[in-house]
């Protein structure tokens, strides 16, 4: 059994949570206050996701790059993957905030920034 | 001295200075006041450090929704020009002459050329500076490769280049560990994070990041010499004692081409010393009333250049706040109280603000702990006021609502105190 500890971000409160885990499987959950903390870690610990963000540079904007972020988050083993993906990529300006400036394995990237 | 007559001059009820969240949301708050109101901002965009923000974290109290940097700005900034606010940008104000409460002229520089404002009040907005390799005791060889992190910030996510491959950051606040994360995503080696307490500075999800990149983190230690030719090739940390005291062999090097320094912000205050306002110590921002009006009646402040805040909602707050106490000053010739109670540091209290408190109306105090306590309380002894909180970070600011009614009782001060519950 391998018990994995961390400090619950879900909110202010920062709760001390220890999940137990044998063959991939989440055995007990232990530290939480709530139950966002509890569903938080067996994430933690089964599938962690992020949500990544980067710039991308934009030709003819009036700032060299245009910040972009995942739609949704993205598995945290992917994300080496995904940025290698963002390196490749290229916009035109006019690009509007929210825009949906590439899709990569289905997820969209979106633009935070106006150029 | 009179206002020179050669310099074109503009007029207003209210000059905003800054165009960072403080900033808009003060000038926003002004218009919908009724106030004519100019904001001037010397980077040739709005929204001050946030464009360059890139991450989420932002404003899921003011829009209710996490935000990134650049999509907050963008709402507030869309809302000014919604309003037919008048700035500009590109817009660097010089300095900020006092001749009668209600007669302040402030000169800026533009492309368009030098003009002056005849103003009624200003708003100071103008964020804060970043500390420096020096101010922190760093000797060593003048080489580049040494960038403060809101510096590499904007070379990165505004301009897109990577400021080295191999990386020591100073300093493990938000700030500090939010740089580490675009460093590594970017493809850059992060070889340590250099933390000078025992104790991480940032937020409980972004000392994560260190994990999730595999990143050390000295707590306990500090960098004190940069070796290199004409660019960072190493780095000399070493261990500090309980006392911040360097622990003597305890030295060691890390090969790396890039120091990157965050080791905290300063209220950006200059030119408001210039005028005489007087500044808290604690805060290195002015002290102020419950209008959040400086020492000088008739300059009010919000956001960074009154205290450093780790969340932009409350910076927003604090501009709408002080956009109210401009409208108050304006229609009755001043901030008037009947009597000032004064906001007083107990134990474990670093810093709180605002400093004097009317009694007329509700407020929110907003203060920093000194050191990490759990399971303590937050009083205000004077008035039997107790606050439960589980857990008290110096990096996370506590902000806490008092009643009009609840000042009222109390005598000439107030003490506010966090105490083992
Ligand atoms: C790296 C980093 C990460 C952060 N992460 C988060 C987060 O996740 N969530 C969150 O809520 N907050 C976060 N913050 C904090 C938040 O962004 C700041 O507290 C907030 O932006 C401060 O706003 P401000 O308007 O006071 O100052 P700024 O945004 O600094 O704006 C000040 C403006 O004043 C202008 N100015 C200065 N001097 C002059 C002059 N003489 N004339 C004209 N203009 C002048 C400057 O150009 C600037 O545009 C972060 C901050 C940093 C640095």
């Amino acid at each position: 059994m391998t018990t994995y500890r961390f400090t619950c971000i879900v909110c202010p409160l920062g709760c001390a949570i220890e999940v137990d885990v044998e063959d991939g499987k989440v055995l007990e959950v232990k530290g939480h206050t709530c139950p966002r903390g509890k569903e938080w870690a067996v994430q933690e610990v089964t599938n962690p996701k992020r949500v990544v963000m980067s710039v991308v540079p934009v030709e003819g904007g009036a700032l060299p790059t245009v910040s972009v972020k995942t739609a949704e988050p993205v598995p945290k083993e992917k994300i080496p993957e995904l940025m290698q993906f963002l390196a490749g990529i290229k916009v035109k300006a006019p690009v509007k905030i929210g825009d949906v400036v590439a899709e990569w394995e289905g997820i969209k990237i979106v633009a935070t920034r106006g150029a | 001295m009179e206002p020179f007559p050669e310099i074109p001059m503009l007029s207003y009820d209210v000059l905003v200075i800054g165009g960072g969240p403080a900033g808009m949301a003060a000038a926003v708050r002004a218009r919908e006041l009724g106030l004519k109101v100019l904001l001037l901002d010397e980077n040739d965009y709005l929204g001050g450090i946030l464009p360059q923000c890139i991450h989420p974290g932002f404003g899921l109290h003011y829009f209710r929704e996490e935000l990134t940097g650049p999509e907050f700005a963008a709402r507030l900034a869309k809302k000014l020009i919604e309003l037919g606010v008048e700035y500009r940008t590109s817009a660097r104000v010089l300095e900020i002459k006092n001749y009668s409460d209600l007669e302040k002229v402030v000169i800026f520089t533009s492309p368009s050329g030098v003009y002056q404002v005849w103003t009624k009040a200003v708003i100071y907005a103008a964020g804060a500076r970043e500390r420096h390799a020096f101010e922190i005791g760093i000797v060593g060889d003048r080489v580049s490769g040494i960038y403060t992190a809101g510096e590499a910030q904007t070379l990165m996510d505004i301009y897109g280049i990577l400021p080295g491959k191999e990386i020591v950051i100073v300093g493990s606040g938000d700030v500090g560990l939010i740089m580490a994360r675009r460093f590594a995503l970017e493809g850059a080696k992060v070889k340590a994070v250099v933390e000078l307490m025992p104790y991480p500075g940032g937020l409980a999800r972004n000392v994560m990041i260190l994990k999730d990149f595999n990143i050390p983190l000295y707590l306990g230690h500090k960098v004190v010499e940069v070796r290199g030719k004409g660019r960072v090739q190493r780095v000399k940390v070493v261990k500090v004692d309980e006392n911040l005291n360097e622990v003597p062999g305890s030295e060691f090097w890390i090969e790396a081409d890039t120091l990157v320094i965050s080791a905290g912000l300063v209220p950006a205050v200059k030119n408001l010393k210039k005028i005489g306002v007087e500044i808290d110590p604690a805060t290195g921002g002015p002290v102020v009333n419950d209008r959040l009006e400086t020492s000088v009646p008739g300059i009010f402040v919000a956001g960074n250049s009154l205290v450093i805040n780790d969340l932009v909602d409350y910076v927003a707050e604090q501009g709408e706040l002080a956009a109210e106490g401009a409208k108050e000053f304006i229609d009755n010739g001043g901030i008037e109280s009947r009597k000032w109670v004064k906001v007083e540091k107990g134990s474990n209290v670093r810093l709180v603000v605002p400093h004097y408190l009317s009694g007329e109306r509700d407020v929110y105090l907003y203060l920093r702990v000194a050191k990490p306590m759990e399971d303590v309380e937050l009083g205000i002894p004077e008035i039997g006021k107790r606050l439960k909180l589980p857990v008290v970070k110096p990096a996370e600011m506590i902000r806490v609502k008092l009643k009009a009614e609840e000042i009222q009782n109390a005598d000439g001060k107030l003490t506010v105190e966090v105490v083992k519950a």
